[in-house]
C-alpha cells in the first residue's frame, strides 16, 4: 500500500556497502565465551556425571570404576540390604515429618506474623537464625540437647519425675524422630519466610471484601487465602522435598547413623559405599536410586508448573 | 545513485520474524535528508520494531537499511550515525548528567576538548547548563527526557530516532518538550524518525506520518492529508478524536448521480472526490463530529433529521451522540449552541468532507 | 481552659448535631484483648523453643565440666570459664593433630573467600549474558543448568573425583573451590539473570547506540546498577559454602578439612573424655560466622534464602 515517493534507491547494494555479515559461529562471540563456564558444568559436570553414574551403577565396580556389565544385579542387592531398606524408611518418615510439620508451622508463624504484630522484624529474626547455621551445627547442638545424662530427660528427671525417658538418639525405635525434631529446628523459619511472601503477596482488598461479607479469620484463610497461595505451596514443597532427599549433614553429626543402623539415610549409604566400603558400583545404584525419587518428584511439578502453560 | 544524495535514511523490502512471528513484511520506506517522519500506530503494529532495527537493535530477516547511502544492515548500531532517545529516557543512574552525556564519546576515545566543545553545544541548546553535574534520580520527568535529548545531540550525527519520547510525562510537559523537539528539528535541520502512538504528535511535528498496522505501513502522507483522505477504514478511525463517524449502507447509482444509503438515510454524494471509478455495493461511509453541523438550515444540499441521545460537555466544544441508521453517531458543536436531551435535530455537511470505504476491503472509494 | 472543658463542649456539640447517643469517636481498643495474648503468647512460646538451643550453647560453653556433670543444662554458669573456647580454638585434637579448630577456621577461610568470589565473578557474567546477549542455544544450557541444581550431589560426586583426579586437584583446596563454584552456579547464574533481565531494556540499548560493547556494558553499567543483587549473592554464598560438610569430606585431605568437618570429627571422636563444654564452644565458633553474616545482612538475607531455597 505503500507507494515510494522516492525514486528506488538504484545502486547496486552490496558493492556500496563494505560490512560483511560475520561468521555466524563468532557473532556474539563475548557471549558465548562467558558462557562456557556454564556449558561446561551444564554439560560434562550435570549431563555427563549423571549418566555416567547411571551407567556405573549398572557394572560391578569396587575399588575402581570399571566398565563390567552385571545388568541389575547391584539394584537387586541394594534392594535386599537391610540397611538401604531401613535407610529408606527413614527418609520416608523424615519426610513426612518434614513436609507435614514444616508446612504447618511454617504457615501458622507466618500468619501470626502476619497480623500487623508489633516486633514483626524480631520475630522473624528469631525463627529464621537456625537456618543460618550449618547442620553440623544443628546436629550437634541437639545430640547434647537431647543427651539422656544431661539434657532434657536429665533435667525433668531432676524436676522430680524420675521415671521420665526422652532419650530418642539412643533409642533405635525413635531416633529417626529426634533426627526430625532438630531438622524443623534449622528449617521451619525458610518456610514461614516463603509463606510470608506469598501471605503478603494475597491482594488487601481480598480481606476487606471477606471482612465486609463477615467470614471469619479462620474460614478467610482455609477457603480463600491458602487455595489463593498454591503456586507458594507447590514451590515450597519443592523446596522442601529436594531438602529432604539430600539429608545428610544432620545424620552424620547428630548420630552417625547410630545405634547401630536404625538412623541411616540413603545419602549417607550413598556416601559409606564410595569412599569406605570400596564397593563402588552400590554407591552408584543407590545415588542412582535418589536420581530416580528426585525425577518421580520433580517431573510432575514441572509438569504441571510448565507444561500447562503451553 | 540520484536518490540517494537527498536520501537519508531508506528501507527497502525489510522483513523480521520472530519465529513464525512476522512482526515486519516487506516493508518500504525513504526518508528525505532532513525530514521529520513520525511513525504512528496502535501498540503492536510494528513501529517500535521498525525504529529498533534502523537502530541495529535488532537483526532484520530479510531486507537492506541505507543511512547516507551506506548500506548499514549489518553494522554495529554506534556505527550507524544515529542517535537514539528511549521512552524510559534510559539514563545510566549511576553517572551524572554530564557523564551520560560523554559516554559515547569517551567509549569512542574522542578527545577530552572535543567532548567539552560538545556537551556544552548540547546542555546550551537544551538549557540543561545547570544539572551538569547532577545525577538522573535527582531531575524531573522533562529534565530527564531533555539530557536524554541530548545525549544523542552529543554524538553529532545525521539521523535521529525518538522511540515515543514523550510517553512517560504528564500531559502538560509533553505538550511543553513538544514544541521544544519542533523547535530542535527547525534549528537542526536533522533527520527525524519519531515512534509514538499519540495523534497529537504525530500531527503537530511530523512532516509525514506512517501510519502502520500488523507490520505494515499503511499510508505515508503529510499529516492533513492523512487526517483529510485516509487511504482505508483503519487510518480513518485511528486518526481523529473522538474518532471518524462510520455508517454501512450501500452506495447506489441514482437518478440525481451517486448517493449513499442506509436504511432511510440518503446522502448524495454530488461533490465527493472518488478515488477510484464508483461501483454500486455496500460501502462504509465516515464523516468526522466536527464536519457536520446541527440545525444549520438549508445550505446542503439534503437534511437528516435525528433525536439527541447524550450530551457531553467538553469544556470548548459539545459532544452531540445521535443514533443514525441504528449506529452511533457524534457531532461536534459549539458550546453555546448545544441541544439537550431528547431534542430533535437536523444533520447537513458537505459530503466533500466524507470517506468512503469499501465494505469488504477498508480502502477508500 | 481544661481539657475536659473541651471534651464537653466537644460532646454537647456532637448531641446537637445527633440528638442521638451513641457510639462516637473512635472505637475503644484494648491492649490485652484476647487476640493478643493468644497472638503473643504463642509467638512468645515459639521464640523461647527457637531461642534455647543458642541459649543451651552459650552457657554450656561456658561452664567447667565439673559443673555441667552436676548440674542441669539450662542453668546459667554459676563460675563462667573461657576456657573451653581457648581450648577449642587452639588445642582440642582431631585425630594426631591438636591445634583445635582454628587450622579448619583458615581452612574454610581460604576455601570460602576463592569460591564466594570465582562463582560470583562467573555467574554474574553469564547471568549478564543470557538476560542481554541471547544466542541460540543459550537457554537450553540455561535449563539444563537449572535442572542440575535438582539432581542429589550424590550423583555427581564421583565423576567429579575422577575429573578433578585427571587435572591433579583432588584434595586440594582449588579443586574444593571449582565444586563449589560448580554447586553455586544454577542458583547464582538465575539470580544474576533475573536481575539484570528485570532493567530497563532501554538502557542496554542505549549504551550499544552509545557504543560499549559486552564487556564495556557489563563494567560500566550493569555492574554499578547491581550492588544489592551482589550483596545477596555473596550472603548467599558465604553462608551456603562456609557451611556446607559433604563437599569438604570428600573432596579435601585432614590437614585441609574446613571448619564444619573438622567440628564434627572433634565432637563425634570417640576417643577420650567428651567435653562437652568445649564441644559447644567448638560449635558456636563454627556457626559464628554464618550467624554474624545473618544478623548484619538482615532482611536481604531473607532476599537470599528465598532466592537460594530453590537450591534446596
Amino acid at each position: 500500500m505503500q507507494d515510494r515517493e522516492c525514486t528506488a534507491l538504484t545502486q547496486p547494494a552490496d558493492e556500496m556497502s563494505k560490512s560483511e555479515r560475520p561468521n555466524l559461529l563468532f557473532r556474539n562471540l563475548n557471549a558465548k565465551v562467558a558462557s562456557i563456564p556454564m556449558i561446561l558444568t551444564a554439560m560434562v559436570v550435570f549431563v555427563g556425571g549423571t549418566v555416567w553414574t547411571v551407567l556405573y551403577s549398572f557394572t560391578n565396580s569396587k575399588l575402581l570404576p570399571r566398565l563390567n556389565f552385571v545388568g541389575l544385579d547391584q539394584y537387586y542387592r541394594l534392594w535386599a540390604a537391610p540397611r538401604w531398606l531401613i535407610s529408606i524408611e527413614n527418609l520416608l518418615i523424615y519426610g513426612a515429618i518434614s513436609l507435614v510439620f514444616s508446612l504447618v508451622i511454617g504457615f501458622l508463624l507466618a500468619a501470626l506474623l502476619d497480623q500487623k504484630i508489633r516486633f514483626e522484624d524480631t520475630f522473624r529474626t528469631i525463627f529464621l537464625y537456625p537456618f543460618a547455621l550449618s547442620f553440623i551445627v544443628t546436629g550437634l547442638v541437639w545430640q547434647w540437647l537431647l543427651n539422656p545424662d544431661f539434657g532434657i530427660q536429665h533435667v525433668v528427671r531432676d524436676l522430680g519425675w524420675t521415671s521420665f525417658s526422652f532419650d530418642p538418639l539412643y533409642n533405635s525405635s525413635i531416633v529417626i524422630y529426634g533426627i526430625s525434631i532438630a531438622a524443623l529446628w534449622q528449617g521451619t523459619g525458610l518456610i514461614m519466610c516463603l509463606m510470608l511472601a506469598g501471605l503478603r503477596g494475597i491482594d488487601e482488598d481480598i480481606w476487606k471484601a471477606a471482612r465486609v461479607d463477615g467470614i471469619p479469620m479462620w474460614k478467610t484463610y482455609l477457603f480463600i487465602v491458602i487455595p489463593m497461595m498454591r503456586p507458594v505451596f507447590i514451590t515450597t514443597l519443592v523446596i522442601i522435598a529436594s531438602g529432604i532427599v539430600k539429608v545428610y549433614d544432620l545424620v552424620v553429626a547428630q548420630t552417625s547413623g547410630g545405634p547401630g543402623i536404625a538412623s541411616e539415610v540413603p545419602a549417607k549409604y550413598v556416601y559409606d559405599y564410595m569412599f569406605f566400603a570400596q564397593n563402588l558400583g552400590q554407591g552408584f545404584a543407590a545415588s542412582t536410586m535418589m536420581l530416580l525419587s528426585v525425577v518421580i518428584v520433580i517431573v510432575p511439578w514441572a509438569y504441571l508448573e510448565f507444561g500447562r502453560r503451553k | 545513485m540520484t536518490a540517494a544524495n537527498d536520501t537519508s535514511v531508506s528501507i527497502q523490502d525489510l522483513s523480521l520474524n520472530f519465529g513464525a512471528v512476522t512482526v515486519l513484511e516487506t516493508l518500504n520506506l525513504d526518508v528525505a535528508d532532513g525530514e521529520f517522519i513520525v511513525l504512528l500506530g496502535p501498540s503492536g503494529c510494528g513501529k517500535s520494531t521498525l525504529l529498533n532495527c534502523i537502530a541495529g537493535l535488532l537483526d532484520v530477516s530479510e531486507g537492506r537499511i541505507f543511512i547516507k547511502g551506506k548500506n548499514v544492515t549489518w553494522e554495529e548500531p554506534k556505527d550507524r550515525g544515529i542517535g537514539m532517545v528511549f521512552q524510559s529516557y534510559a539514563l545510566y543512574p549511576q553517572m551524572t548528567v554530564e557523564k551520560n552525556l560523554s559516554f559515547g564519546l569517551r567509549v569512542a576515545g574522542t578527545p577530552k576538548e572535543e567532548i567539552a566543545k560538545r556537551i556544552a553545544r548540547a546542555a546550551e541548546i537544551l538549557q540543561i547548563e545547570p544539572l551538569l553535574q547532577r545525577k538522573p534520580a535527582a531531575l524531573s520527568g522533562g529534565q530527564r527526557q531533555r539530557v536524554a535529548i541530548g545525549r544523542a545531540l552529543v554524538r553529532d550525527v545525521d539521523v535521529f530516532l525518538f522511540d515515543e519520547p514523550l510517553s512517560n510525562l504528564d500531559a502538560k510537559l509533553r505538550a511543553e518538550l513538544r514544541v521544544e523537539i519542533k523547535l530542535l528539528h527547525r534549528k537542526l535541520q536533522n533527520t527525524m524518525i519519531y515512534v509514538t502512538h499519540d495523534q497529537i504528535e504525530a500531527m503537530t511535528l511530523a512532516d509525514r506520518i506512517a501510519v502502520m498496522k500488523g507490520g505494515v505501513i499503511q499510508q505515508l502522507d503529510a499529516p492533513q492529508t492523512i487526517y483529510n483522505r485516509p487511504v482505508n477504514r483503519f487510518v480513518a478511525g485511528f486518526l481523529g478524536s473522538p474518532a471518524m463517524n462510520f455508517i454501512d449502507g450501500r452506495l447506489e447509482d441514482a437518478a440525481g448521480g451517486w448517493r449513499f444509503a442506509a436504511e432511510d438515510i440518503k446522502i448524495p454524494l454530488g461533490t465527493y472526490d472518488f478515488a477510484k471509478p464508483p461501483a454500486p455495493g455496500p460501502v462504509t461511509f465516515g464523516i468526522r463530529p466536527e464536519h457536520v453541523s446541527l440545525n444549520s438550515g438549508t445550505g446542503w444540499p439534503f437534511s437528516i433529521a435525528a433525536n439527541v441521545e447524550v450530551v457531553e460537555p467538553m469544556g470548548s466544544d459539545t459532544l452531540v451522540w445521535l443514533k443514525l441508521a441504528q449506529q452511533n453517531f457524534s457531532v461536534r458543536v459549539t458550546s453555546e449552541r448545544t441541544p439537550k436531551n431528547d431534542e430533535a435535530v437536523t444533520l447537513g455537511f458537505d459530503p466533500m468532507r466524507a470517506s468512503l470505504f469499501d465494505t469488504a476491503t477498508g480502502t477508500r472509494i | 481552659m481544661s481539657i475536659a472543658d473541651i471534651t464537653a463542649q466537644a460532646s454537647v456539640a456532637a448531641g446537637a448535631r445527633q440528638e442521638i447517643a451513641g457510639p462516637y469517636g473512635p472505637k475503644p481498643r484494648r491492649m490485652i484483648s484476647r487476640r493478643n495474648v493468644f497472638l503473643y503468647g504463642t509467638l512468645f512460646v515459639m521464640a523461647v523453643y527457637y531461642l534455647l538451643p543458642l541459649y543451651v550453647m552459650i552457657v554450656t560453653s561456658l561452664k567447667g565440666m565439673p559443673e555441667i556433670r552436676l548440674g542441669n543444662i539450662f542453668s546459667p554458669p554459676l563460675e563462667i570459664t573461657f576456657e573451653p573456647w581457648v581450648k577449642a580454638w587452639s588445642t582440642a585434637c582431631t585425630g594426631l593433630n591438636c591445634d583445635g579448630l582454628s587450622r579448619g577456621f583458615w581452612n574454610s577461610v581460604r576455601i570460602t573467600v576463592p569460591s564466594v568470589l570465582l562463582s560470583i565473578a562467573i555467574a554474574s557474567v553469564n547471568g549478564y549474558a543470557l538476560a542481554n546477549w541471547r544466542f541460540k542455544g543459550a537457554d537450553t544450557f540455561f535449563i539444563i543448568l537449572i535442572v542440575g541444581a535438582f539432581i542429589p550431589y550424590q550423583v555427581m560426586i564421583y565423576p567429579i573425583v575422577i575429573i578433578l583426579r585427571e587435572i591433579g586437584l583432588y584434595g586440594s583446596l582449588s579443586g574444593l573451590v571449582i565444586v563449589h563454584s560448580i554447586f553455586g552456579m544454577p542458583i547464582l547464574t538465575l539470580l544474576f539473570r533475573n536481575y539484570f533481565a528485570s532493567m530497563p531494556e532501554e538502557l542496554f540499548r542505549a549504551a550499544r547506540v552509545d557504543g560499549a560493547g559486552f564487556w564495556g556494558i557489563f563494567l560500566r553499567i550493569m555492574l554499578p546498577m547491581s550492588l544489592p543483587i551482589f550483596v545477596v549473592a555473596i550472603i548467599l554464598q558465604v553462608t551456603g559454602i562456609w557451611n556446607d560438610f559433604l563437599f569438604g569430606v570428600v573432596y579435601t585431605r585432614p590437614d585441609t578439612y574446613p571448619m564444619t568437618v573438622q567440628l564434627n570429627n572433634i565432637v563425634n571422636s570417640v576417643q577420650g573424655v567428651k567435653e562437652y563444654n568445649v564441644n559447644m564452644a567448638a560449635t558456636i565458633l563454627t556457626g559464628l560466622v554464618p550467624l554474624i553474616v545473618y544478623f548484619i545482612s538482615g532482611k536481604l538475607f531473607v532476599r537470599g534464602i528465598a532466592a537460594g531455597a530453590v537450591k534446596g
